[in-house]
């Protein structure tokens, strides 16, 4: 088995609130976990581009989140910083199953 | 669904900004088409000035180059014009015979000069100051020849005068009555502005009226209604303006002036709409560049049909873009018939400041020589703010209340460019020119988006709207006076919370559904502001939104830069006792506390903590009876205090006591921003009161209450809100206090600029001279202080809620 190819099952959808994300650990760092308030879950580094804020601790709105460090908006399909900022952090593969959540840690860096 | 077809006739700066306006909110609406009689693309006419004076090319001018149009689907047909509408048919024809149909019709055809009907009007060689083509006329003019008359003193002759003659012409200004700018400045300052100009090398001929224009194949000189006569090669008339109406009136749509348009910006066949200067709404005409952004975004707001928005007239002011010359004014400049004055002086620093006063509140303003403060004044205007709090220091301006701080800065056009203007995100006035001018910003916000200069802590706001100012030149777009609560909306925060009153909305998703919220679920800006609003309102019914609050108020704990948090417990009063330092201190070596700090509010700060851990260390600190600070929320913080009269041999009150009283009563409530208090025992005032937002300082005979104060970004020293007796009153005067703000601040807005914009008047009127209103408050307060006052970190400490701070797994 390889970790970083297979689906990993990291939880149940409801353990995520809506418009909010936990985090998973790895030894490269931590996954924020996102799930809106439609029930889309999105998974991507949680590391902003600008200074490394942990992604997960901002406020989720539509299909974005707000850095808590300094506000800049990511958005979590593409990982790019919203226009005018620049940047982009890494998109990990994420899915619901019966309300089971999976993930693959191969990234789009 | 098929687009409809938006034609807009008349590709000048009101046009395009309502298309651009309208591309932001709807942008796959219409199909849309743009006329220009012009053969150029958009660009900026405020700034021909400018590139007459060669200060600036004509490419730094264009707004909107061809890629713009065409990566946006626009049809653009430059230099062709419309001639005709056929209403009947929904369809408008060009000079060259095009025919195009439309859905919806913009007209935003602007204004001609109005050349004086005398006698030589049409020799070669008279011209006016509107477009390019006049700019290029007038460069080749001064290339050939010598001499040039502008007549007309106003703004728009005084531009072409400065231009021409820094393209070597001997210029001569004439003008009708005694004073330059008479519409914008009086007596007094255009005598300085005169001076100044002479100074310049240009001439003047006043109260002079023109009687003929002079030659035979091109102007050779003006004569006057005396007889005398003057020399020129080149004769600029910039006597005023006339709105382009004759393509509207010969469509049948109705004129007066100019196009009439209501507060949606129709005209009088609703499927066709006007903006600029060709429009008169209200009996007034345009010629200034801000309110047609204001029209553009209303226009743009019915045309993507929301339906809401209205354009109710805007109050402008007016900058000269002439280099050297530091000239604003705003308002009822003129004062007189029962008007206040209020006038400052200084003939050899060449300064000159009036306001105009009216019940306390500004009405118009001119300044020349030090226009520092104009956007201060002009925003107190809009606001209607009551300034008598301060009105014996105003003419000194902002920097001058209070104390300086960092607030307090130097005239942006007198900056080097290497100076910086931006602190917090260390930004100079370079890279904020650069951005002005090759981005094209025109407004606050955009200069906030694109450098960050002034998003943070805010305080070097007014010198990036002057450096705005002074890079764009006279009329820059200010923010309108109606400020939007968020992007999402177009509701002010008053609106909105009336709203949530006068409907009982009671959740997050009510209230975005009632005003048409344009975004599905709100953004950070908005979600934690209608939060706070639903939760003042409805208090003790509310269910808090974790998720739309900022991270520190949902962990309660402040997030540091790397990630970790920091825990501040609750020291009531700063006064604290062996066993809650032992608890403290067994907690720090307990979890490894990387860091412990004594804070400025008399606390201990445990910095560096992992959020896995927090749980544990406010289990293992609540064992102990110590709680949660709120060190991270918009709410009640601290209440320093001295050492009161318990001890010290000055002291006259026990303001240790007192001090923790009043934490007792108002912790744990929430705020529209952070609130911090303070007891001083005697007025040596060791607490520092007089810079919180809620201070008492002790004298002999009972207690002072001071309001307003903030020690952060610019130091202001509080107001004196009044003197009371008793303990007793003490409590019930801070908490109205508290509640007034809690009901009526904005969001994040703090009590200092709270009462800046109310006025420290209306406090009074509300919580001192009006026992009723106050005892309503302070019960209001109290009421809201019943749920309130639960400890959230033991809440949180429990087990059952510890999963919130862990990860959801963890891999490898």
């Amino acid at each position: 088995m390889n970790a970083m190819t297979d689906w990993i099952e990291i939880g149940q959808i409801e353990d995520i609130p809506r418009q909010g994300s936990r985090v998973v650990a790895t030894p490269n760092g931590n996954v924020a976990v996102f799930r809106t308030v439609d029930d889309e879950i999105f998974a991507v580094r949680d590391v902003c581009p600008h200074k490394g804020g942990p992604l997960s601790q901002g406020i989720v709105c539509g299909k974005r989140v707000a850095c808590p460090l300094h506000n800049w908006v990511i958005d979590l399909a593409s990982g790019e910083a919203a226009p005018p900022d620049e940047g982009r952090t890494a998109c990990f593969p994420v899915k619901a199953v019966e309300g089971r959540l999976w993930l693959k840690l191969v990234g789009s860096e | 669904m098929k687009k409809q077809k938006l034609i807009v006739i008349g590709n000048g700066m009101a046009g395009i900004r309502t298309v651009e306006e309208l591309l932001k909110i709807a942008p796959d609406a219409y199909d849309i088409t743009v006329f220009g009689a012009e053969p150029y693309c958009n660009y900026n006419r405020i700034l021909l000035s400018p590139v007459l004076a060669g200060e600036k090319k004509l490419d730094d001018i264009i707004l909107n180059d061809d890629a713009w149009y065409e990566s946006n689907g626009i049809a653009l047909h430059k230099g062709r014009k419309v001639v005709a509408i056929d209403r009947r048919r929904r369809l408008v024809r060009t000079e060259d015979g095009l025919e195009a149909n439309y859905d919806r019709l913009l007209l935003a055809t602007g204004s001609t000069p109005f050349m004086l009907p005398v006698p030589g009007r049409d020799l070669p060689g008279v011209i006016g100051f509107r477009d390019i083509r006049d700019v290029e006329l007038m460069l080749e003019a001064s290339q050939k020849y010598h001499r040039a008359v502008v007549i007309g003193g106003g703004l728009l002759g005084l531009e072409a005068a400065n231009g021409l003659k820094k393209r070597g012409m001997a210029v001569t200004v004439v003008h009708l009555l005694d004073t330059l700018m008479e519409r914008q400045l009086d007596k007094p300052a255009a005598d300085l502005l005169k001076r100044a100009l002479e100074d310049s090398g240009l001439e003047f001929r006043m109260e002079a009226e023109t009687a003929a224009i002079l030659g035979r194949d091109r102007v050779t000189g003006v004569r006057f209604k005396d007889g005398s006569e003057i020399p020129a090669d080149l004769v600029v008339m910039a006597v005023g303006i006339r709105p382009n109406v004759d393509l509207a009136k010969s469509a049948g749509i109705h004129c007066e002036r100019g196009i009439l348009v209501s507060d949606t910006l129709q005209t009088f066949d609703p499927r066709i709409y006007a903006v600029g200067e060709c429009v008169q709404h209200r009996k007034q005409l345009f010629g200034l560049v801000a309110p047609l952004f204001e029209q553009a975004r209303v226009c743009a707001n019915h045309l993507a049909e929301y339906g809401i928005a209205r354009y109710e007239g805007s109050v402008t002011s007016t900058k000269l873009k002439v280099t050297g010359i530091d000239l604003f004014s705003a308002g009822e400049f003129q004062g007189g018939n029962g008007y206040e004055e209020l006038l400052f002086q200084d003939p050899a620093r060449g300064i000159y400041k009036k306001l105009v006063i009216e019940s306390n509140r500004i009405k118009g303003a001119v300044l020349y020589g030090d226009t520092g403060d104009g956007a201060w004044y002009f925003q107190m205007m809009r606001d209607g703010t009551d300034i008598s709090a301060f009105r014996e220091n105003i003419l000194f301006g902002q920097a001058h209340l209070g104390d300086a701080g960092h607030g307090a800065d130097n005239r942006a056009a007198l900056m080097p460019d290497t100076a910086e203007v931006c602190g917090c995100n260390g930004v100079c006035k370079k890279t904020i020119v650069d951005a002005i001018v090759q981005k094209k910003l025109f407004t606050l916000e955009d200069v906030r988006a694109h450098t960050k200069a002034s998003a943070s802590c805010g305080s070097c706001t007014g010198l990036v709207e002057q450096i705005l100012q002074s890079t764009l030149g006279s009329d820059y777009s200010v923010s309108p006076a109606k400020k939007p609560l968020c992007k999402c909306t177009d509701h002010t925060h008053e609106e909105v919370r009336e709203a949530i009153r006068s409907q009982n909305l009671k959740t997050i998703p009510e209230v975005m559904r009632f005003l048409d919220w344009k975004t599905a679920d709100g953004c950070h800006s908005c979600r934690p502001a209608l939060n706070y609003y639903l939760l003042c309102q409805w208090p003790n019914e509310y269910r808090d939104d974790p998720q739309s609050r900022f991270i520190n108020e949902r962990a309660h704990a402040n997030i540091q830069k790397d990630g970790t948090y920091s825990v501040v417990p609750r020291i009531w009063g700063g006064v604290t006792n062996p066993r809650e330092l032992r608890a403290i201190a067994d907690v720090a070596e307990k979890f490894e506390v990387p860091m412990v700090k004594i804070t400025g509010g008399q606390r201990i700060d445990l910095l560096g903590v992992p959020k896995e851990q927090l749980p544990a260390i406010w289990a293992e600190l609540g064992k102990h009876g110590l709680v949660s600070g709120h060190a991270y929320g918009k709410s009640l913080r601290t209440v320093k205090t001295c050492v009161g009269k318990e001890w010290c041999r000055f002291g006259t009150q026990d303001s240790t006591k007192m001090g923790i009283a009043l934490e007792k009563m108002t912790w744990g409530s929430w705020t529209p921003a952070k609130v911090k208090m303070a007891v001083s025992g005697c007025p040596r005032n060791c607490a520092e009161a007089t810079i919180k937002d809620f201070g008492v300082v002790a004298v002999d005979s009972g207690w002072e209450l001071h309001v307003g104060g903030n020690g952060g970004v610019k130091v202001r020293a509080t107001d004196f809100l009044c003197k009371v007796d008793t303990e007793e009153e003490v409590m019930e005067y801070c908490g109205a206090y508290l509640q007034l703000y809690r009901e009526e601040a904005r969001y994040l807005e703090r009590t200092a600029h709270w009462i800046e914009r109310v006025g420290l008047a209306y406090i009074q009127e509300r919580v001192v001279s009006d026992p009723e209103s106050r005892r309503a408050l302070y019960e209001r307060f109290l009421e809201s202080q019943r749920s309130a006052q639960i400890d959230p970190w033991s809440v949180l400490a429990r087990e059952s809620e510890r999963r919130h701070f862990e990860p959801l797994r963890k891999v490898g």
